[in-house]
């Protein structure tokens, strides 16, 4: 079964952060109808994700989110824009997340503002985020300012994103994902390779 | 089975008190601290090497152990751990085998890379560079106890031409080694390669990444050739704060934790406790605990707790160790062979 998880930091409730998170969710379901979608949402989890920079390991539900966003088929990421750029909580849950979790992973990125000013930090902090991630992230990214939700172009870029989405997991072969400590092992080799540094 | 304690010799306030033990202090405290642990009966006393604040742990172990060696007559001493890193090997090799002799046998050591990036240049080192000088300085320690007249030559050190460390160790048997590593799997593999111990520290860790290290240390153990993966030698921390019962426990060691440089100011004590090692509370809950860690790890061959940190004054620290004595007699009485009898339900024919 594919699996699309969306990761949403909105804080508020009712969020718009949710709520773009929301209409990603239900145009990938349409270009994907096989695919499991489930919504991963940060702020129960903003003291797990405290706790983690702090101990070096996941707690409770937050070890689950984590797992779910590293053996997702694709991922949507959703923030809300602060002081320019993505919210600290949205970069913690990415600054845990471990290593080579979302190597070659197609990510959909959107952002909310009271603005459309900030329409920019797709490009100038979320996609180069999951650039450095080695994600590969969807040519179109979904920015909504407030006024976006009263408007009729959202729906347009939605649908163009979620199909852009839905190709990229179409085209890419379903395999096995390891993770950190089965890659470690795999990198490692053979004691003779260590021996010979 | 081996029960003992682990310190690293921290220098930290007690925020009970606001109180800084002296350096001077806490090296005689720790001397303290071995004492005591021979005193109530426990099998290993090991301690850290660190350079750097809040450590007052010392700079070379082998001088505090032999120290310590002068004044105990059965404790083994150990490291936890010897930095296989940032130190010469050659002198690894002298330094430890002098000890081997001076403490008639009673020491082991357990090698491990270090816990901080800048200790590394303040030895000519890089910690990029950290598990490949694990892995080299350790095969010429290895060869430096088992051969004379080395030649060698390495990425790390210069080369070496017909050298023979002295003293030979004790009756030509070299000290046991364990290797100690949280999440690097390629020093399981060394463990496993020279069939040495393998030693966890997870006292900030969950269960289930322990679990994957020890199983993959167990697996090339058997591969390698030393016997099957149930003989390979592993070793885990542990920690307790003890108290006759639990609420006095937590009362008391809140503060403590509260305020612990590594994991203050985070999860609350009941949540840390519930995800890793640490037990707050009786002896029985610490028995139980620690009867846990089998499900995990398999059987398994020495316990080091950690007893003496976080500010913890030294009367505090020596009422625990009386309390970790019941503990560790607990233990044993678990894990004689008429008690396993019992546990798996077998009679004794005889």
């Amino acid at each position: 079964m594919t699996s699309i998880v969306i990761v949403t930091a909105g804080l508020s409730d009712p969020s718009s952060t949710r709520l773009l998170a929301d209409l990603l969710a239900a145009a990938t379901a349409r270009s994907l109808p096989q695919a499991d979608v489930r919504v991963v949402e940060l702020r129960p989890l903003a003291h797990a994700l405290t706790d983690h920079l702090l101990t070096g390991f996941a707690t409770g539900d937050l070890v689950d989110a984590l797992e779910a966003v590293a053996q997702a088929d694709a991922v949507i990421a959703v923030t809300p824009v602060f002081s320019a750029s993505y919210s600290g909580l949205f970069k913690t849950f990415f600054d845990v997340l471990e290593q080579g979790a979302l190597d070659g992973t197609p990510v959909l990125i959107a952002a909310t503002a009271g603005t459309a000013r900030h329409s920019l930090v797709l490009e100038h902090a979320l996609r180069p985020l999951f650039s450095y991630l080695h994600a590969v992230v969807v040519p179109t990214g979904v920015f909504a300012a407030t006024e976006d939700f009263a408007g009729d172009t959202l729906h347009g870029r939605v649908e163009r994103a979620a199909g852009e989405l839905a190709a990229l997991v179409n085209a890419r072969p379903a395999t096995a994902r390891l993770d950190q400590f089965d890659r470690d092992v795999v990198a490692m080799g053979s004691f003779e390779d260590l021996l010979n540094g | 089975m081996e029960y003992g304690i682990f310190t690293v010799g921290d220098v930290t306030t007690d925020p009970t008190t606001g109180r800084t033990p002296s350096e001077y202090e806490r090296i005689k405290n720790t001397v303290a601290l071995a004492l005591k642990a021979e005193e109530i009966g426990l099998d290993v006393f090991a301690t850290g090497e660190h350079h750097n604040a809040p450590f007052a742990a010392p700079a070379n172990p082998p001088v505090l152990l032999a120290h310590i060696a002068a004044k105990t007559e059965r404790i083994k001493l150990s490291t936890a751990t010897t930095l296989i890193t940032t130190n010469d090997p050659v002198r690894i090799a002298e330094d430890y085998a002098y000890l081997q002799h001076l403490a008639e046998g009673r020491m082991d050591l357990m090698l491990g890379r270090g816990n901080t990036g800048p200790v590394y240049p303040w030895f000519g080192r890089d910690i990029r560079d950290g598990i490949s000088l694990a892995i080299e300085n350790y095969a010429l320690l290895h060869r430096l106890w088992r051969e004379e007249d080395v030649d060698w030559e390495g990425k790390h050190r210069t080369p070496l031409q017909g050298f023979t460390s002295t003293p030979r160790p004790l009756d030509g048997t070299p000290p046991f080694v364990w290797h100690g590593s949280i999440r690097s799997p390629e020093i399981a593999e060394q463990a496993a390669y020279y069939g040495d111990g393998f030693f966890s520290n997870h006292i900030f860790w969950p269960a289930e990444h322990t679990a994957r290290m020890i199983a993959l240390y167990r697996t090339r153990f058997e591969h390698y050739g030393h016997g099957t993966a149930a003989d390979a030698v592993v070793g885990l921390g542990g920690q307790v704060y003890l108290a006759r019962n639990s609420q006095d426990a937590v009362k008391e060691f809140r503060p403590y934790f509260d305020q612990a440089p590594v994991y203050g100011h985070g999860p609350s004590l009941e949540e840390f406790t519930s995800a890793t090692p640490l037990t707050v509370g009786s002896v029985a809950e610490a028995v139980e605990k620690t009867l846990g860690f089998k499900e995990y790890a398999g059987d398994y061959n020495r316990q080091l707790f950690l007893v003496d940190h976080a500010g913890l004054p030294l009367d505090t620290v020596l009422k625990q160790m009386d309390l970790l004595g019941e503990v560790v007699a607990e233990l044993r009485r678990h894990g004689s062979p008429e008690a396993l009898a019992v546990s798996t339900g077998s009679t004794t024919v005889g």
